[in-house]
């Protein structure tokens, strides 16, 4: 009764569901945080494969950072520095930390493109740059266009506060999930008959969840479409500097150097959480060729401001070229010899991936798994592959992929010895569903035997490169903060 | 699917103008009322005065001087910012929604992308581009408009050169390791620091209230803090009642992308500004009779711009009302440790600590940014009763959660109590000593301030300086000390107050030295004002008063 009245008592917002965080995707992180996979401590726990983090170039950061104790300021080398950093409270930011960032995604560009900083609009890492963006660009009711699959939070971040609607654009693998402008123009046109008003599209790129680039004549034929339409284009190039093999990555800031089109339009979402694997800083940035969107966004950063601390200490990290050029050489080296070291092993096992030369994880095909093509089908596939192959995947149709089947796989938050258990984990499940003479036991004995095998090893590796490790101190940390569900869930941390 | 729109600043301000004439007139009235004695004496007392004060506003309007940009002999600056003061921008922005094309921006956007919305941001911006320096800049802008506290960084850099010898990441293991900032973490607040922030929540509100971390979510700043409570707690067109003068920033964080409305509730300098119950229940009931939902009543104790605490008794009148009424009440007390006076500041926490009460619907907001002088670091706290909103706003945090290697920067220094006990008592000293020697600068200008013990400013009523006793004399005087004198005060008026006159003055972001100069430069406005020379600005009258520069 009491609950009752005080529900009444709330907004729409803390009452509806679009924090997606309701979704029956949560049980998979339940389950991963309930149970999670410990190389020593708890080797049967649920691997996370489920969380789109970086955690392969830890320790070039960390050299960095203990190399230049003076840029952290809070330590006595830096504390000189502090009262003038600590007060600094403008919503424009440190000049040297938006030229820095601004220097950095010319890089992640390969230095195709140039930046203004004074373009640099912060908000609370890429999830509060999306919305954002929502704020300045829609009215409650207005819709964005937005290709799927596509990244699940996409929703809550652009829609949950905002009001906005999106509205899903087909695409499927009879043609590698390309967007065509056919898609486009259905889509564009459904809406104007349910009498929509489409404000614009919003895109990632690299995608996520596909981990693939846009073609040059792809994002032409965008930038011509929002054009004709006059609508808006959002590009989420969170992943810009994680491209790890030809084809290389194509910015829309350089198209639009190419081609005729109303620079108004276009807006680049960007952060640091993926390419530098520092979604603990949380740097959003947003970054429009629109002067009313930059005005109107940098007074919305006081909603997400970055710590003054935070924002010194990553101008001087980025300002550091050689630091930077080394980073980003040696991140897509080593996201190139995961991404290999997985789809190889997945493809001994017969498992086939999109073809795919960006992100932190593979959209992995088990169409051929499913006992029916549908998304019933593959929920039950996901649940077996949870609870009883024990990780962490996202089905496709959390990312709003209209075709069962599909599953994201994030490789990327882990060490090689959590990765070959998980490889050997989806091996004896695949054999298990050809060979149906195999019970469950004896494929968990399987496992088992494996694991100890492997332990050996890790604790070998272990010892010696701790940083890689999953600490453990991250779970307990999740555990023993009282929220149920938000650093873990399903939608919320698929790109997170 | 069109929200109301929510009503600016600058349209609040415009239907607040009637009622200061109405205060005008009532001051004819009932002198009037005495001289036209007898049968009917009250309909003509009241019937005359209204007609001549009809008559008086028709001849201001057929009068009205020059703006006093177009007056080419006055400094061009000094008039730019009055008529930036768009006071019915309100309606600009309702006939453009949606009807220029489809490129537009959204009307919220545009609503806001407005250059100069108010004063105190107008200031704010003044200040920026002329700063005051004593060395390299001494005709600069001196900055009375932030409330920033300087007094105290040389105990924190004291304190961080003693205790992170180890430097960050100087070792395996320590805090500062990789793996406890880059990856991920809980949006609202590492559990350790949640804990830390709690015991200096209690360090600071003092006399054994005792806060639970699990009732916490740590936002990016006591901003976002606001407003996912006011997100959580009512929908785009409910209100919030709020006691006026109220901190400006307010419209913004409460306002802006949410959608609610705030309604003024007017107290009196009478009162020394202190809510009283009457004027809540009538403003409830106004807007309740406006067809709109009220939600809950916002508070600042110690209150910003005031600087007085609300006394234990209303505290309890005002749970009573919430009650009454079935709505929340959030309590911003985040100057709760920034005290200088002798009264004894009494948060909502320890009222709810002893009284079995509903506290469902009690949420209180706290921060870095006053009392530990941290602004930049961006920490704020929602702490609330209410489970519900506990869960939305942790969820809502993702917008804006703090960042992790300044959430373990701070874990240590919060948790030692013993330095946060010296730090709380220094920073009290020396607020108060700026206090006194500020207000008591003041005081021989005939500057009265109101009574006030907390907060980083005092709140000064000027009306003796203003040629009208109207907001647009309050707006004038504003413009000529940012103009003339050159410090940036915030005018009553970009605080709703309802009493034309009275400014804030921050003043921990000042010198001794730098209090002399302010003292001196607005007894050159006095002066001035007395005088005034149109063709002369600031530096050209120090000149013909002393001689030299």
């Amino acid at each position: 009764m009491a609950l009752n009245k005080n529900q009444q008592l709330l907004s729409k917002i803390a009452t509806n569901d679009r924090h997606g965080e309701n979704s029956p995707y949560f049980d998979g992180w339940k389950a991963y945080d309930k149970n999670p996979y410990h190389p020593i401590d708890n080797r049967e726990g649920v691997i996370q494969m489920g969380l789109a983090e970086n955690q392969l170039c830890f320790d070039l950061i960390q050299k960095w950072i203990r190399g230049n104790p003076k840029a952290s300021i809070c330590t006595a080398e830096g504390v000189h520095e502090f009262k003038n950093i600590a007060i600094f409270q403008d919503y424009h930011g440190f000049k040297e930390f938006r030229q820095a960032v601004a220097n950095f995604m010319g890089k992640a560009r390969g230095g195709r493109v140039t930046f203004d900083p004074d373009r640099i609009v912060m908000s609370g890492g890429a999830t509060g740059a999306n919305e954002t963006v929502m704020f300045c660009l829609a009215n409650p009711g207005d819709a964005f266009l937005v290709p799927s699959p596509c990244y699940p939070a996409f929703d809550r971040d652009c829609g949950w506060r905002t009001g906005v609607q999106l509205i899903p654009v087909n695409c499927d693998s009879s043609n590698n999930f390309l967007i065509t402008k056919a898609a486009l123009e259905a889509a564009y046109e459904r809406a104007q008959q349910d009498n929509i008003n489409v404000k614009g599209l919003i895109l990632a790129n690299p995608s996520n969840p596909l981990g693939t680039v846009l073609d040059r004549d792809t994002l032409r034929s965008l930038v011509s479409f929002i054009n004709e339409k006059k609508i808006h284009l959002v590009s989420d190039e969170i992943y810009a500097a994680s491209v790890f093999s030809t084809p290389s990555f194509v910015s829309v800031s350089e198209i639009i150097e190419e081609m005729e089109c109303d620079r108004d339009l276009i807006h680049i979402v960007y952060s640091l959480s993926k390419d530098m694997g520092l979604p603990g800083f949380r740097i959003g940035i947003v970054y429009s060729y629109n002067d009313a969107v930059v005005n109107c966004g940098r007074k919305m950063s006081s909603f997400g401001l970055v710590s003054s601390q935070t924002q010194h200490l990553l101008a001087s990290m980025l300002s550091d070229d050689e630091f930077v050029d080394n980073f980003l050489k040696e991140n897509s080296e080593r996201l190139a010899k995961r991404h290999s070291l997985f789809t190889k092993g997945l493809e001994k096992v017969g498992i086939t991936c999109l073809k795919s030369n960006a992100g932190l994880f593979v959209w992995m095909d088990l169409r051929r798994l499913l006992k029916e093509q549908t998304l019933e089908s593959e929920m039950t596939l996901w649940r077996v592959i949870i609870n009883e192959v024990k990780l962490n995947v996202s089905p496709g149709s959390s990312f709003h992929c209209s075709e069962p089947g599909w599953f994201r796989v994030c490789f990327a938050n882990m060490d090689d010895v959590t990765v070959e258990v998980a490889l050997e984990r989806i091996r004896v499940f695949v054999e298990k569903q050809q060979v149906k003479n195999v019970t469950v036991e004896v494929a968990l004995e399987r496992i088992r035997v494996f694991v100890e095998k492997q332990q050996v090893k890790s604790k070998r590796k272990f010892q010696s490169n701790l940083k890689l490790s999953f600490t453990s101190r991250k779970y307990d940390e999740s555990v023993m903060s009282p929220h149920m569900m938000s650093p873990r869930s399903p939608l919320v941390q698929a790109r997170t | 699917m069109t929200r109301p729109r929510p009503r600016t600043p600058e349209s609040e301000s415009e239907t607040r103008n009637p009622t200061g004439g109405g205060a005008t007139a009532m001051r004819l009235i009932v002198p009037l009322q005495g001289v036209v004695q007898g049968r009917g004496g009250l309909i003509l007392g009241s019937l005359i005065p209204c007609a001549l004060f009809y008559f008086f506003q028709l001849y201001l309007k057929r009068h009205r001087s020059p703006k006093p940009g177009s007056n080419p002999t006055s400094p061009s600056q000094s008039s730019s910012n009055l008529s930036d003061l768009q006071r019915s921008s309100s309606r600009s922005n309702l006939s453009s929604r949606g009807s220029i094309g489809p490129v537009q921006v959204s009307s919220r956007a545009s609503s806001i992308a407005k250059p100069n919305d108010s004063p105190y941001y107008i200031g704010l911006d003044r200040v920026s581009g002329d700063p005051y320096d004593r060395l390299d800049n001494p005709n600069g802008i001196i900055q009375l408009g932030l409330s920033e506290n300087r007094l105290c960084f040389d105990l924190i850099e004291k304190w961080l050169s003693e205790n992170t010898k180890d430097s960050v990441m100087g070792r395996d293991g320590a805090d500062l390791s990789i793996g406890g900032i880059a990856p991920y973490q809980p949006s609202d607040g590492l559990m350790e620091f949640k804990v830390a922030m709690a015991g200096f929540m209690s360090q600071v509100m003092g006399r054994a209230v005792s806060f639970d971390p699990s009732q916490m979510v740590l936002t990016a700043g006591a901003t976002p803090a606001l407003e996912i409570l006011c997100f959580c707690l009512a929908d785009p067109g409910n209100a919030f009642l709020v006691p006026t003068p109220y901190y400006p920033g307010f419209d913004r964080d409460m306002r802006w992308r949410t959608g609610v409305e705030l309604i003024p509730v007017h107290c009196r300098s009478t009162d020394n500004f202190i809510i009283s119950i009457t004027a809540l229940d009538q403003a409830f009931n106004q807007t309740r009779k406006r067809g709109i939902k009220v939600r809950g009543i916002l508070i600042s104790n110690p209150s910003n711009p005031v600087g007085n605490l609300l006394p234990r008794e209303t505290l309890y009148n005002l749970l009573d009302f919430a009650r009454e009424k079935n709505i929340h009440i959030v309590s911003d007390e985040i100057f709760a440790g920034s005290m200088y006076g002798s009264e004894e500041f009494v948060s909502m926490a320890e009222i709810l600590d002893m009284e079995d009460i509903d506290k469902n619907r009690i949420h209180i907001v706290y921060g870095l940014s006053k009392d530990l002088a941290l602004p930049g670091f961006r920490v704020g706290v929602i702490y609330s009763f209410n489970e519900s909103v506990l869960v939305a706003a942790k969820k809502l945090t993702r917008f804006s959660s703090i960042s992790a290697p300044t959430q373990r920067l701070l874990i240590s220094m919060v948790s030692d109590t013993r330095f946060i006990q010296e730090y709380i008592e220094t920073n009290k000293k020396r607020i108060r000593e700026m206090h006194d020697l500020f207000v008591e600068g003041l005081k021989q200008l005939g500057i009265k301030c109101a009574q006030s013990c907390a907060g980083l400013y005092c709140w000064a009523d000027m009306s003796g300086l203003i040629s009208f006793y109207s907001e647009k004399g309050e707006l004038e005087l504003w413009d000529k000390l940012l103009n003339i004198a050159k410090i940036n005060v915030t005018p009553g008026s970009a605080c709703h107050c309802i009493e034309p006159g009275w400014f804030r003055c921050c003043f921990t972001t000042l010198s001794q030295e730098d209090v002399v100069i302010v003292i001196e430069r607005i007894r050159f406005c006095k002066l001035f004002t007395a005088s005034s020379p149109r063709n002369k600005n600031y530096n050209d009258f120090k000149r013909e008063l002393y001689g030299g520069n």
